[in-house]
């Protein structure tokens, strides 16, 4: 099982996002964002980071990268597509996810083990967890506030868009507390805190993190 | 930018990439500016999008005595030079698809005719 983790330049988390693809039994493809090439893998993680250093807005300029033309194109032919933190935005500055991501509300940045709720237990990215179960992995962003028009986010609500909530204290303000969202056929998933820095006791809270890229090897093979 | 980037549509839409290539034609040739215009893009956070950095400078302007001011919303300011007459629709496609996030973003363009 091949899964794909992007480098843009300013990606931070590249190296731990493709660690945490091989604890969990896959294999990790190094991906490049000026490539047009996608290396036949069978998943994408967009890791975190600062991509072109937040110019512009977060994540902006990293939509508009040549290899991220295949990624919209190839998701919305059901590639399975997880963005974290940095790799959310983009997600979300490409298109391929509903709302956008803005500076946190109490302007800080904020680095913390987090809470979180498992909304959707359905998707490429979260079928190894039970819906309603409770995680806690590392939040760490100054611009993690989700955002969206009152009438969007009602909408989302309404589809049953949002993947992940934070539970307990809200870490940027994020609107009806959400903290990752999913796309309609539930293949993308984009979530501001990091998985993949809960995936071993050594340097982790917990473990948690895990379920994320063992989810998405189970899902692979069902497709 | 990317430095390997084949994509000339990714290099063409960025604004500093534009701006250098033709800020670098005059000093070349003195006397190419006839034909460039200036166009300015201003991006702004739509009404309903709280604002929590133009909230910042509110506070800031109360606690230097200026509590006239009743609301402060942050935005940007982009100044593109266009090589000839601009074109709106690729201003506005430009404006709509990378300087500002629809989102959350509305945009107001100023052409030198404005």
């Amino acid at each position: 099982m091949r899964i794909g983790v992007i480098t843009f330049p300013g990606s931070l988390d590249d190296v731990d996002a493709a660690r945490a693809v091989r604890l969990a039994g896959g294999e990790s493809v190094a991906l490049w964002h000026g490539d047009h090439d996608l290396k036949d893998v069978d998943a994408v993680v967009l890791p975190g980071g600062f991509s072109y250093g937040d110019y512009l807005r977060a994540g902006a300029i990293a939509a508009r990268s040549p290899l991220m033309q295949d990624v919209v194109a190839a998701a919305k032919g059901g590639l399975p597509v997880l963005g974290i933190c940095n790799g959310f935005q983009v997600l979300c500055e490409s298109g391929l996810l509903p709302g956008a991501l803005h500076r946190n509300a109490h302007l800080h940045f904020r680095n913390r083990d987090q809470q979180l709720r498992i909304e959707r237990a359905d998707t490429a990215w979260t079928e190894s967890y039970e819906q309603g179960q409770t995680i806690v992995v590392p939040v760490k962003n100054g611009e993690g506030r989700y955002v969206a028009a009152p009438a969007d986010l009602e909408r989302l609500e309404g589809e049953g868009r949002v993947a992940v909530r934070y539970v307990g204290r809200n870490p940027n303000g994020s609107l009806n507390d959400i903290a990752g969202v999913t796309s309609e056929n539930g293949r993308v998933v984009g979530l501001m805190p990091h998985p993949e820095h809960a995936v071993e006791d050594l340097t982790g809270p917990s473990t948690d993190g895990l379920g994320f890229f063992t989810s998405v090897l189970k899902a692979v093979v069902a497709a | 930018m990317a430095t390997s980037s084949q994509d000339s549509r990714a290099r063409r839409s960025a604004p500093e990439t534009r701006v250098t290539r033709r800020a670098a034609g005059p000093r070349e040739r003195p006397g190419t500016l006839v034909g460039v215009s200036r166009v300015v893009v201003d991006v702004v956070l739509k009404p309903e999008i709280s604002d929590p950095q133009g909230q910042a400078v509110l506070g800031a302007l109360g606690r230097l005595g200026h509590g006239g001011v009743t609301s402060v919303r942050q935005g940007k300011h982009f100044v593109l030079e266009v090589e000839g007459t601009p074109d709106r629709a690729e201003l506005e496609q430009i404006a709509q698809t990378l300087l500002a996030n629809p989102v959350i973003e509305d945009v107001e363009l100023h052409l030198p005719t404005d």
